[in-house]
């Protein structure tokens, strides 16, 4: 057990690995190179988005406005493409960085400055989001004939069987990886999360941190956001409709603490990949849609109680024989 | 002698309700120990959030080797070369040892990143430099409380601080990290560190430092080389202020005994734990921060499970599972913290008042309010709550007020018996004044009270008779009449116990 919740990444990789097995025992087909390569396609903004969701939860935050941000930032890049001249897609890529980290920004100057609770801004600001598209977008929504040619073309660039998106998933988890592991202000959001009080005697600052990992978010999001118009040819404003729900639940599975300063990069994918499998296995089994979010609910509801275990709260060392035997167990 | 590598000037700090200091001046010189003494509430801990930069403080001057200084952040103080060593260690527990040590500084490499080879070597060299036991990846969370402490020290060597707070390091330790710890002590001194430390113990007092610094009620009442002053005389001047006249008290004929506990024991906070209680008696718990009464009561109120032993309320034992069962007993318990367990703060007066003893207040089908209404007003009118009206929510109200209606809540169940923890903690001195009238109030009325309380002249000032406990067991128990400051605090620290030894 112990073991378990040490290298949750370990078990997670090896529930994965039987599932995939399982599940080809099955159905040979879903084994097959061609249709594994298809699982890690369709996941790639899963991977992407957990990602800057991993670094808010982090930092004891939330970010419900990932979605919201991912379709506005997607409407406000198609709507570019649609009007001004087809551009190259990474200047596309990099629009929709910069849109996505805007909206993200605004989050994080209302979490950081003013204090507000981030599940209220982040709630507040996924509606606003939300009803932008419709505002913008006067309504309609942008189809495949109105976009341009590499705008379209760009997210199914493909090199050994896997997509543009893919491919950019594991440049930015690469990054988020050396900035999680590598940076004095990555490792500043585990102190953050761990315990704010001593990381502020430390010298680092709560709301900066805030505003950083909104902002990262964000710009994640937004990034998502043009890929995925682009991928599936329309924007409207029901894109990845309750989306970040599942961002969340593949953190919580991929060992990211809810309560804060605990997580990494690898468990997150972990966790994303978890939910592609399963997603994408569920059909093949001919187990209908609905009983898939029964699945991904009982696996979160499983992950959390590991969580809770883990981190259950032991009595106080007052009598002076308990501390003597507490240091022994612990040298 | 040389000059203070940090002085404190007329140091000011005012909390609303509370002059936490007035006053007060400080040197901290190189290569010599300065220990700070005084009372829980004495304004030790101020000082030490004033030094490291948490709190800035309202009157007065901070100098470092001799320039003017002002922290207006943490890293401000940090980086004056001032480290300390917290009470409740303040770390993370998800990281390594060696992250604990940097964070908040990590070296980097040419290009940015952080220089993790850097890390482990020098948190390396910083563990063999204290003789710490464990490696630099170690989890935090896997180490003791006393190793945690030997990583905190690691921190304050990695930024070659010039001066250590250590403030109650050894509270958790025993006496063998304890001596460790003091070797440790000795050799920051020797490489010309200043250090302060703050304890209530004081044959470690005595063994240690070189200076002494007391404080009582936020103001310095004295000062000296350890070497020429003894532990009674430190004593005096901790308890100081005549105790008798504040607090007049009743004579109540007490009644017959309603609560007795023997032999309550759990693993790892008290032992032994047996008394009895009588109608109409006030008995107090007295002993230091940390000395396992409020794990005690929560004990008896049925909000842990205790290994052995045995309650008996009026006769009757009794097994508490939860604390609706202790309050189906006629037990209410007032917590410390008021904030965290006392009051659900956005609710109404009203609706604090009556929460737990809302059966009482239902109608035929629903809860009247007219009844809910009645109660509250005739206990807060008895216990003098100030509010703009009683819909008004407990988070607008004083410190004093809020305590107050934590206590209209468990008296609205009609209790034989009543556990109050810190009653007067926090709270302004008015406010101070009516909740001690009130106890006196409620034993007269025949109910049982149990004081919990750090203030020693409260503890004298209220109780029929004051237990002692100190590291999770009752080491005293003194009778009114029978008993001295000096005896109390001695008991409460050990020291009557080293006396004996000696």
């Amino acid at each position: 057990m112990s073991w378990l919740l040490r290298k949750r990444e370990a078990a997670l990789a090896i529930v994965i690995t039987i599932m995939v097995l399982g599940v080809a025992a099955y159905a040979p087909a879903f084994a097959a190179p061609a249709s594994l390569l298809g699982v890690l396609n369709d996941t790639a903004f899963l991977f992407m988005l957990v990602l800057g969701q991993t670094m808010v939860i982090l930092t004891r935050g939330i970010d419900l406005s990932v979605a919201a941000n991912l379709a506005l930032t997607g409407m406000l890049v198609a709507l570019i493409g649609q009007y001004g001249p087809d551009l190259p897609g990474l200047l596309y890529v990099a629009l929709g960085l910069a849109i996505g980290a805007a909206l993200g920004m605004v989050i994080g100057l209302l979490v950081g400055g003013l204090g507000i609770p981030p599940i209220v801004v982040t709630l507040g600001a996924l509606a606003i989001y939300r009803g932008l598209i419709v505002v913008i977008g006067g309504g309609d929504q942008v189809n495949a004939s109105e976009m341009g040619q590499s705008f379209q073309a760009f997210p199914k660039l493909s090199l050994m069987g896997l997509t543009a998106p893919v491919w950019i998933a594991a440049a930015v988890s690469l990054a988020a990886w050396i900035f999680l592991t590598r940076s004095r202000t990555g490792r500043g959001l585990y102190a953050v999360g761990g315990n704010p009080v001593a990381a502020r005697y430390c010298g680092i600052s709560l709301e900066r941190t805030q505003l950083l990992v909104y902002t990262l978010s964000g710009a994640i999001a937004g990034l998502c956001g043009y890929l995925w118009v682009a991928r599936f040819g329309v924007a409207y404003s029901e894109i990845a409709l309750g989306y970040e729900l599942t961002v969340i639940a593949a953190c919580v599975i991929g060992g990211v603490s809810i309560g804060g300063g605990v997580g990494t990069v690898a468990g997150s994918l972990l966790g994303a990949l978890f939910l592609g499998v399963v997603v994408n296995a569920l059909p093949t089994m001919q187990v209908s849609p609905f009983w898939q979010m029964a699945i991904a609910g009982t696996v979160i509801l499983g992950a959390v109680i590991l969580n809770a275990r883990a981190d259950a709260r032991p009595e106080k060392l007052i009598l002076p024989e308990a501390r003597r035997a507490a240091a022994k167990g612990a040298s | 002698m040389s000059p203070p590598v940090l002085s404190l000037r007329g140091i000011g700090k005012q909390f609303p309700g509370v002059r936490a200091l007035v006053d007060v001046s400080l040197d901290l010189k190189p290569g010599s120990v300065t220990a700070l003494i005084g009372e829980n509430g004495a304004g030790k801990s101020t000082i030490v959030k004033i030094l490291t930069g948490i709190y800035s403080p309202d009157a007065g001057a901070i100098t470092v080797d001799g320039a003017r200084q002002r922290f207006a952040s943490p890293k401000d103080a940090w980086n004056a070369g001032i480290a300390a060593i917290h009470q409740e260690t303040v770390m993370f527990d998800a990281l390594s040892v060696a992250e604990n040590v940097f964070m908040g500084h990590m070296p980097r490499r040419r290009d940015g990143l952080v220089d993790w080879v850097a890390i482990r070597a020098r948190t390396t060299a910083l563990l063999e430099r204290i003789e710490a036991d464990f490696s630099a990846d170690m989890p935090l969370k896997r180490l003791s409380v006393a190793q945690k402490h030997m990583v905190e020290v690691a921190r304050a060597l990695s930024h070659e601080a010039r001066v250590v707070i250590m403030d109650e390091p050894t509270a958790a330790l025993s006496r063998h990290e304890i001596d460790e710890l003091f070797s440790l002590v000795q050799s920051l001194k020797a490489e010309g560190r200043a250090i302060l430390f703050i304890s209530h113990k004081f044959d470690e007092i005595f063994r240690l430092s070189d200076r002494w610094v007391c404080l009582r009620d936020g103001r310095k009442v004295g000062e000296g080389a350890t070497a020429d002053v003894d532990e009674p005389a430190l004593v005096r001047l901790m308890v100081g202020r005549p105790i008798d006249q504040v607090f007049p008290k009743r004579a109540i004929a007490l009644g017959e005994t309603v609560l007795s506990v023997e032999g309550l024991s759990n693993a790892t906070e008290f032992a032994d734990i047996s008394f009895s209680l009588r109608q109409g008696e006030i008995l107090g718990f007295y002993g230091l921060v940390g000395a396992g009464r409020s794990e005690t009561m929560q004990c008896i109120f049925g909000l842990s499970r205790a290994q052995t032993g045995r309650i008996t309320v009026a006769g009757r034992t009794l097994r508490l599972r939860t604390p609706s069962d202790a309050i189906a007993a006629g037990l209410a318990y007032v917590p410390e913290d008021r904030q965290q367990q006392g009051a659900a703060l956005p609710l109404s007066i009203r609706e604090n008042t009556t929460l737990v003893a809302l059966a009482a207040h239902v109608g035929r089908l629903f809860l009247s309010r007219a009844s809910e209404r009645r109660a509250t007003r005739s206990l807060g009118r008895r216990l003098d709550i100030r509010a703009a009206s009683w819909e008004t929510a407990v988070e607008d109200l004083s410190g004093g007020n809020q305590q107050k209606v934590v206590i209209a809540k468990w008296l609205a169940t009609n209790p034989r018996i009543v556990i109050l923890d810190e009653p007067t903690k926090g709270i302004d001195v008015g406010s101070k004044a009516a909740v001690h009238d009130f106890i006196g109030e409620l034993a007269e009325e025949g109910l049982a009270v149990i004081l919990v309380t750090s203030e020693l002249p409260e503890a004298m000032g209220l109780s029929d008779r004051l237990i002692v406990m100190r590291e999770g067991r009752i080491v005293d128990e003194f009778s009114r009449g029978g008993w001295s400051p000096e005896a109390i605090v001695a008991a409460a620290t050990g020291a009557a116990a080293a006396a004996r030894a000696q």
